[in-house]
């Protein structure tokens, strides 16, 4: 991809940017009272269903084919695991990443703001072995999909 | 302009900008152990991260410790042009926080 930014390079470049750099432009930041409150209950809740329900108040969600999980069958490299989730649902507000396998489920939850498109890429770090699931909320509805990932220790592959 | 701890960047393509951000951050999810001493590393991770654009929040990420070290978030938004601002704020648990901004290409 041709607009994919060269993640190496990128990394390198910010490693030089310090700490220090950070906490100068901490003090000019204004952004706390824009940011949305972080769901503790959510994020510390053990079991997964329970955790989403956390979250965006969903008793249950229904599987669907609308929603696109794009992530690797293997990981060599359970600290990065790159995903990207796409829903097709019509109305898709949040877009929720869990891996129930994690000591805590709950990964990520995207809001999207006005004009955003259902898709969100992040890179979320597996334990072990299982699935990533996405769960996506539209409307007062819960829909979920999931995806295994076999996560390898060492990279000896699979 | 100081270094930020963030890297933004932002580009339309067919009217849709695409966002991509790394931010630098150790992210530990409190579950770590020091090899050394046996003890705990202290849970350190961005909890919240907002974009703004034209005024409006285009995305809200509320993140976790399983959130790889050195965060990469990447989002897709309508409403956007190219040379407009664009701005990125995290916030951690620490409540150290950042924001960066930058303009679309």
């Amino acid at each position: 991809m041709q607009t994919n930014i060269k993640r190496r390079t990128f990394l390198k470049g910010s490693a030089a940017s310090g700490i220090m750099g950070a906490a100068i432009t901490a003090g000019l930041a204004t952004p706390q009272a824009l940011l949305a409150e972080w769901n503790e209950a959510a994020f510390k809740e053990k079991d997964l269903n329970a955790a989403i329900k956390a979250m965006i108040g969903s008793e249950s969600s229904e599987e669907s084919d609308k929603i696109h999980i794009k992530a690797p069958d293997i990981a060599e490299n359970g600290g990065v695991v790159p995903v990207s989730i796409t829903s097709d649902i019509e109305g898709t507000t949040d877009i929720l990443i869990l891996a129930p396998n994690n000591p805590v489920p709950m990964v990520a939850a995207f809001t999207l703001g006005e004009g955003a498109q259902a898709f969100a890429r992040t890179n979320i770090k597996m334990g072990k072995t299982g699935d990533v699931v996405a769960v996506i909320k539209a409307g007062d509805k819960a829909y979920t999909a999931k995806k295994a990932v076999k996560v390898t220790i060492g990279g000896c592959g699979g | 302009m100081a270094k930020s701890s963030i890297k933004l960047r932002a580009k339309v393509k067919e009217d849709v900008v695409e966002v991509k951000a790394l931010i630098k951050h150790p992210m530990e999810s409190g579950n770590r152990k020091d090899k050394k001493t046996g003890e705990k590393i202290p849970a350190h991770f961005i909890t919240e991260v907002v974009c703004e654009h034209g005024g409006k929040t285009r995305l809200s990420a509320s993140l976790s410790g399983g959130v790889s070290k050195n965060p990469y978030i990447s989002f897709k938004f309508k409403g956007g042009a190219s040379g407009e601002p664009i701005k990125m704020s995290w916030k951690d648990n620490k409540g150290e926080s950042d924001s960066v901004e930058s303009n679309i290409k």
